[in-house]
């Protein structure tokens, strides 16, 4: 049991390392955005996930409405939904439901790579270390960087914006790459975007990624309907 | 309206759309379209929340134009998550020091 929960630790290690210079930039702009270095923590704390809090400050600072909160989060994060479904095939018998309560809490996109990786079915506490690792990093990193942000010189923190970008670029471009449907669906929602930034200027910017996402990926499940096995 | 009524919703609908299917779905979803659909999903949120946006996230678009051609030159070569998102702000912060 325990050393289950340390093999999870270790492989959490990448993850937190990651996670630390992300949420730093996510802490820079939560600060940016009128955010104190507390509601900055507890939003990664309570959220541990980087599109949904960069999209979910961006709505706090803007003044949206709870229901413009609610269905972005839902489309941003409905990859978890799908993610949760399919770690549920390959749990093991310890994973009871209160374990299941506590472990979904951890279902991130990094978190999800590397538990799916695994042969053996999943243990909680195997989940609870990797969870538990990659969440003292993102919780960290966020506290450092809303806190100590404004003490680092203005070119530094500017250029520490881009991070966050940057990853959702590693996520997206590999498969995009070997993909032609992944590269249509991202292509569509980008050029979109650019649409209601530019010229449909009356959405705000939470509802045009919903609009966008939804548009784009509807019309790629339609265009290329994934097989019946090969998901990858 | 306070913040911590936002932070409250916000990660309260995070952590069920987390922890139902996880939770309490034992099959598998059987609509093509639906499966496509949430295949697909991931990129097209990020792809969204992305472009245009990442040209003003340091604050000069010349200096995000460069780390984003970096971090996209990079990606395509399958750097790890970590060397890429950090060479981007590297990229763009070496460049304001120039111009």
């Amino acid at each position: 049991m325990k050393s289950r929960f340390l093999t999870g630790v270790s492989h959490g290690i990448p993850i937190c390392l990651g996670y630390l210079s992300v949420s730093f930039g996510f802490g820079i702009n939560a600060a940016a955005s009128g955010l104190s270095t507390i509601e900055a923590s507890i939003i990664s704390a309570s959220n541990l996930t980087s599109a949904g809090q960069a999209a979910g400050v961006g709505i706090i600072a803007a003044g949206g409405t709870l229901l413009e909160m609610i269905l972005v989060q839902l489309t941003i994060n409905i990859r978890y939904a799908l993610m949760g479904l399919s770690l549920s095939q390959n749990l093991d018998k310890k994973f009871t439901t209160p374990n299941r309560l506590l472990a979904s809490y951890g279902i991130t996109d990094e978190i999800f790579a590397v538990c799916s990786a695994q042969k053996q079915p999943l243990t909680p506490a195997y989940m609870y270390g990797i969870i538990l690792i990659s969440m003292f990093g993102w919780v960290t990193g966020t506290f450092l960087g809303a806190s100590a942000g404004h003490l680092l010189p203005q070119s530094i923190s500017s250029a520490l914006g881009i991070v966050l970008y940057g990853m959702f670029i590693a996520i997206v471009v590999p498969p995009a790459r070997r993909n032609k449907s992944i590269l249509f669906v991202a292509a569509a929602s980008a050029l979109l975007s650019i649409l209601f930034k530019y010229v449909i200027t009356a959405v705000s910017s939470g509802f045009s990624v919903i609009i966008c996402a939804i548009a784009a990926a509807a019309a790629g499940a339609l265009l290329f309907p994934v097989d019946e096995e090969a998901e990858e | 309206m306070s913040t911590a009524i936002y932070i409250i919703v916000m990660a309260g609908v995070t952590y069920l759309i987390r922890m139902i299917p996880f939770t309490f779905f034992n099959k598998k979803i059987k609509s093509r379209f639906v499966r496509s659909f949430l295949k697909y999903i991931p990129y097209a949120v990020l792809s969204a929340m992305t472009i245009p946006a990442i040209f003003y996230s340091t604050g000069d678009v010349v200096t995000a134009a460069v780390g984003t051609v970096v971090a996209v030159a990079l990606a395509f070569f399958n750097c790890p998550l970590i060397v890429v998102a950090l060479a981007a702000s590297l990229a763009a912060f070496l460049t304001g020091v120039i111009i």
